[in-house]
């Protein structure tokens, strides 16, 4: 019965998804929103509020940088999850 | 075959020389993408990968125990974390001069700069701070991999 439940929720979910495709804008189309407030912003004032020329660079590390740190954050954890894995944890005897 | 395989492969002259001549231009090349990444396609992960790989071509052509005799352990575990740590801290410096946190424009207390020019600055030392995290996770990572995590080199093969 539990089964049945989650495969209905999950057809729903994923039928309301595909349902939702429709209202996207078109792909690549010049006039959705993003392309209109966002990137212009981007491309047009990079030079003049960074100084940096490569707009790819003032966007992950200016304007997205919070995406940039957690990045690393995520990084800086696979690093001690390896850690904790490989040689941190040993069950035996002597763990409680 | 296997010994055969070992004399030739693991004791190989040409292999650590070319490996030692290449080693300090991959990290030149690493700094280079580093502190290029204003400019052109690259930055902090690039640049990390690059001088994880020159640690990594090390290791290959050496000995795990040649590259932590020269990059110690517990210097690439407190590197790990100092990444991390330069990043949020140059984010919560801006704090300090009442700005949003990562507002890179109130560096312009501390380092004599217009406020454009501090971003500038701003954005290079997160991506140091990205490098060196990038960089010693990816060391460790690889140590912890190859020796399944006790970092004692793999016995030799006439030991089998």
């Amino acid at each position: 019965m539990n089964k049945l439940l989650a495969l209905f929720i999950t057809i729903t979910a994923g039928a309301l998804l595909v349902y939702s495709v429709e209202e996207f804008p078109a792909w690549g189309d010049p006039q959705q929103p993003a392309s209109r407030h966002v990137s212009p912003r981007y491309i047009e004032k990079t030079v003049e509020e960074t100084g940096v020329p490569n707009a790819v660079t003032s966007v992950l590390a200016d304007y997205r940088g919070y995406d940039t740190m957690f990045e690393t954050s995520v990084i800086f954890s696979a690093g001690v999850a390896v850690m904790m894995l490989l040689r941190g944890m040993k069950y035996g005897k002597n763990s409680r | 075959m296997a010994r055969i395989l070992d004399d030739i492969i693991l004791d190989d002259i040409i292999i650590r020389t070319c490996a030692r001549i290449m080693v300090p231009f991959i990290q030149l090349y690493s700094l280079y993408v580093l502190v290029h990444g204003h400019s052109s396609p690259g930055g902090g992960f690039q640049g990390g990968c690059i001088m994880a790989a020159s640690f990594i071509l090390l290791a290959v052509a050496f000995s795990i125990n040649e590259v932590k005799r020269r990059f110690r352990e517990n210097i690439h575990l407190i590197f790990c974390s100092l990444g991390v740590f330069i990043y949020t801290g140059t984010g919560a410096i801006a704090l300090f001069f009442s700005g949003n946190f990562l507002d890179y424009s109130t560096l312009t207390h501390i380092v004599p700069a217009t406020p454009v020019m501090a971003r500038y600055y701003g954005m290079a030392l997160i991506e140091l701070g990205v490098q060196i995290s990038v960089m010693a996770v990816m060391v460790s990572i690889f140590f912890d991999l190859v020796t399944k995590g006790d970092h004692v080199e793999a016995p030799d093969w006439e030991d089998d």
